[in-house]
């Protein structure tokens, strides 16, 4: 299903169409356009500074300045404010992870609203982490890197989202965790959730993505389905440079 | 008699109580103080007014309507929050993206023209306001007569502390509060209302100094610079403590009343200025402040 031309699928799930985006002068996205269809995960890659956080932080209206057309389930996001867009179904796990210092993990864990129903029990979110579950009361930035990715995650599932972001879920983190983060990301997958990823580690995004987008400077240049990933990966290597 | 380092028992202990009743205002003012600066990072120099209208609403629901001390101790603060949410909304909103210093300007602004427009309509007097009958009179502690009103104004502001302290640190709403304070982009990407939570916080800050105004409006006169003389001290006591530290500007707020009344007792001479040696000493070997996290 993956493969099949866009005008079979319908609408997708998220519409991106000719953003633009700008830090004050600074102009960072240009005519960015992309879909994401209900239950697949597509990963954009890109040398730093391409655009991909921004992409992400346009979707989530977190950019000072964004124009073009964004489209949750059908739904025109332009005015939507920063603290409605979530409600449309849409959860952020920032680069930095976010986790907050002065609340407990459990804190951490309960602090996104829930806006809608479907979301992952508390319980359910300990038998996946129960590393978390062992720190509950720890500090949240007491965790290790993996732990605090895992719970930048794991506070979303709760939310009843429909489509997560993940920017570099596995950036600095040992590989036995990235195992870790690749397995349930793939579990998600498997239950229906949509990811839209930011990832660098070809080898990882390739286990969950149905898609990548190339971006560079602010463009997105192209896109394809990950059975060509290895006919692209002199193209990728010379974009990104890895 | 009872003496200690050649002072009377009584006089040492009086005085302390006396601190503790002042540190009971300090301690309400700069919580709501630190409460704003906390998640707004404003400075808000309009405190002191805030306290200022607070027992002017009590002063006024009585004279005017006769509503007496018990509701205007819920009335009042309700009537400061108000207009300090409506202020928020239309004006002070409005700077959170410029330089910390206009926020600063703009409640100093605020604060002169309020106690202007009350100075032009009171005059200067202040004006007595009767504590309720019930806590008239007073009680022998064997070491001195404690009036019963001040006892009464020294619990009632350890549960009022206690309790914003719980409401911040253990609720969920004081979740959003703290996690807003570190990172308020990200909450509101969760889908939180970080505007309306900004608005709500600086009602609850400005609501606890018109708490502490209708407190004091029975012990000190009410007047339109009282808040201005006070605010000072409670600034002081706010950057002692840390800025932007719950626990640490109540904590703050007691202990210098208390160090202020001892100082009264061993040397009255300095204990108009006890508390900026305080200050000055902190500054220089803890800038944060003894509770204050290093920015």
């Amino acid at each position: 299903m993956n493969s099949a031309p866009a005008a079979e699928r319908g609408e997708p799930l998220l519409k991106v169409r000719k953003v633009n985006g700008w830090y004050g002068e600074s102009h960072v996205l240009h005519d960015v356009s992309l879909d994401l269809y209900e239950g697949e995960t597509i990963t954009l890659v890109g040398r730093n500074g391409a655009g991909k956080t921004s992409t992400l932080r346009a979707i989530m209206n977190l950019l000072p300045r964004r124009s073009g057309e964004i489209r949750i389930a059908g739904r025109d996001m332009a005015k939507v404010p920063v603290h409605r867009t979530a409600h449309s179904g849409i959860g952020y796990v920032p680069e930095e992870r976010g986790i907050f210092a002065s609340l407990t993990v459990s804190e951490n864990l309960m602090l996104p609203p829930k806006v809608a129903e479907g979301g992952m029990s508390v319980e359910a979110i300990f038998d996946l982490f129960p590393n978390l579950a062992e720190r509950r009361n720890s500090p949240g930035t007491k965790l290790s890197g993996g732990e605090q990715q895992m719970l930048a995650i794991a506070r979303i599932l709760r939310t009843g989202v429909k489509i997560i972001l993940l920017d570099e879920p596995t950036e600095g983190l040992a590989p036995v965790i990235i195992q870790r983060i690749g397995d349930v990301l793939v579990e998600l997958k498997k239950s229906g959730m949509t990811l839209l990823l930011v990832e660098q580690n070809f080898r990882f995004a390739r286990k969950v993505a149905d898609r990548f987008y190339l971006m560079e400077d602010g463009h997105i240049l192209e896109s394809f389905p990950t059975a060509q990933l290895d006919a692209k990966m002199d193209r990728l290597h010379e974009v990104v440079g890895v | 008699m009872t003496m200690i380092f050649g002072i009377p028992l009584p006089a040492l202990l009086g005085q302390l109580l006396i601190g503790f009743i002042n540190g009971s205002f300090y301690a309400l003012l700069s919580l709501g103080l630190a409460v704003i600066f906390g998640l707004l990072r404003v400075i808000n120099f309009a405190h002191g007014a805030q306290y200022m209208l607070g027992a002017f609403a009590a002063y006024l629901l009585l004279a005017h309507t006769g509503i007496g001390f018990w509701p205007a101790l819920v009335i009042a603060p309700l009537v400061v929050a108000a207009i300090s949410a409506v202020i928020e909304r239309t004006m002070l909103s409005r700077l959170y993206d410029l330089d910390h210093l206009y926020g600063l300007l703009f409640t100093f602004g605020l604060a002169l023209i309020l106690e202007g427009t009350f100075r032009w309509y009171f005059g200067a007097a202040g004006q007595p306001y009767a504590q309720p009958q019930i806590l008239s009179g007073g009680t022998n502690l064997g070491f001195m007569f404690l009036p019963n009103y001040r006892g009464f104004v020294v619990v009632a502001s350890i549960v009022i502390c206690l309790s914003v302290w719980l409401l911040i640190e253990k609720t969920r709403l004081g979740a959003y509060l703290r996690a807003a304070t570190e990172n308020p982009q990200l909450v509101q990407a969760f889908g939180v209302n970080v505007p309306l939570l900004l608005t709500l916080t600086y009602a609850l800050g400005a609501g606890l100094a018109g708490l502490a105004g209708v407190l004091a409006a029975p012990i000190y006169q009410v007047s339109p610079l009282m808040g201005s003389n006070l605010i000072i001290i409670v600034f002081a006591v706010v950057v002692i403590g840390g800025m932007g530290s719950i626990g640490g500007a109540i904590v703050t707020g007691y202990v210098l009343g208390i160090l202020e009344g001892l100082t009264k007792v061993f040397y009255p001479e300095a204990s108009n200025i006890v508390v900026f040696v305080i200050m000055a000493v902190v500054l220089m070997l803890r800038p944060a402040g003894l509770f204050g996290k290093e920015i």
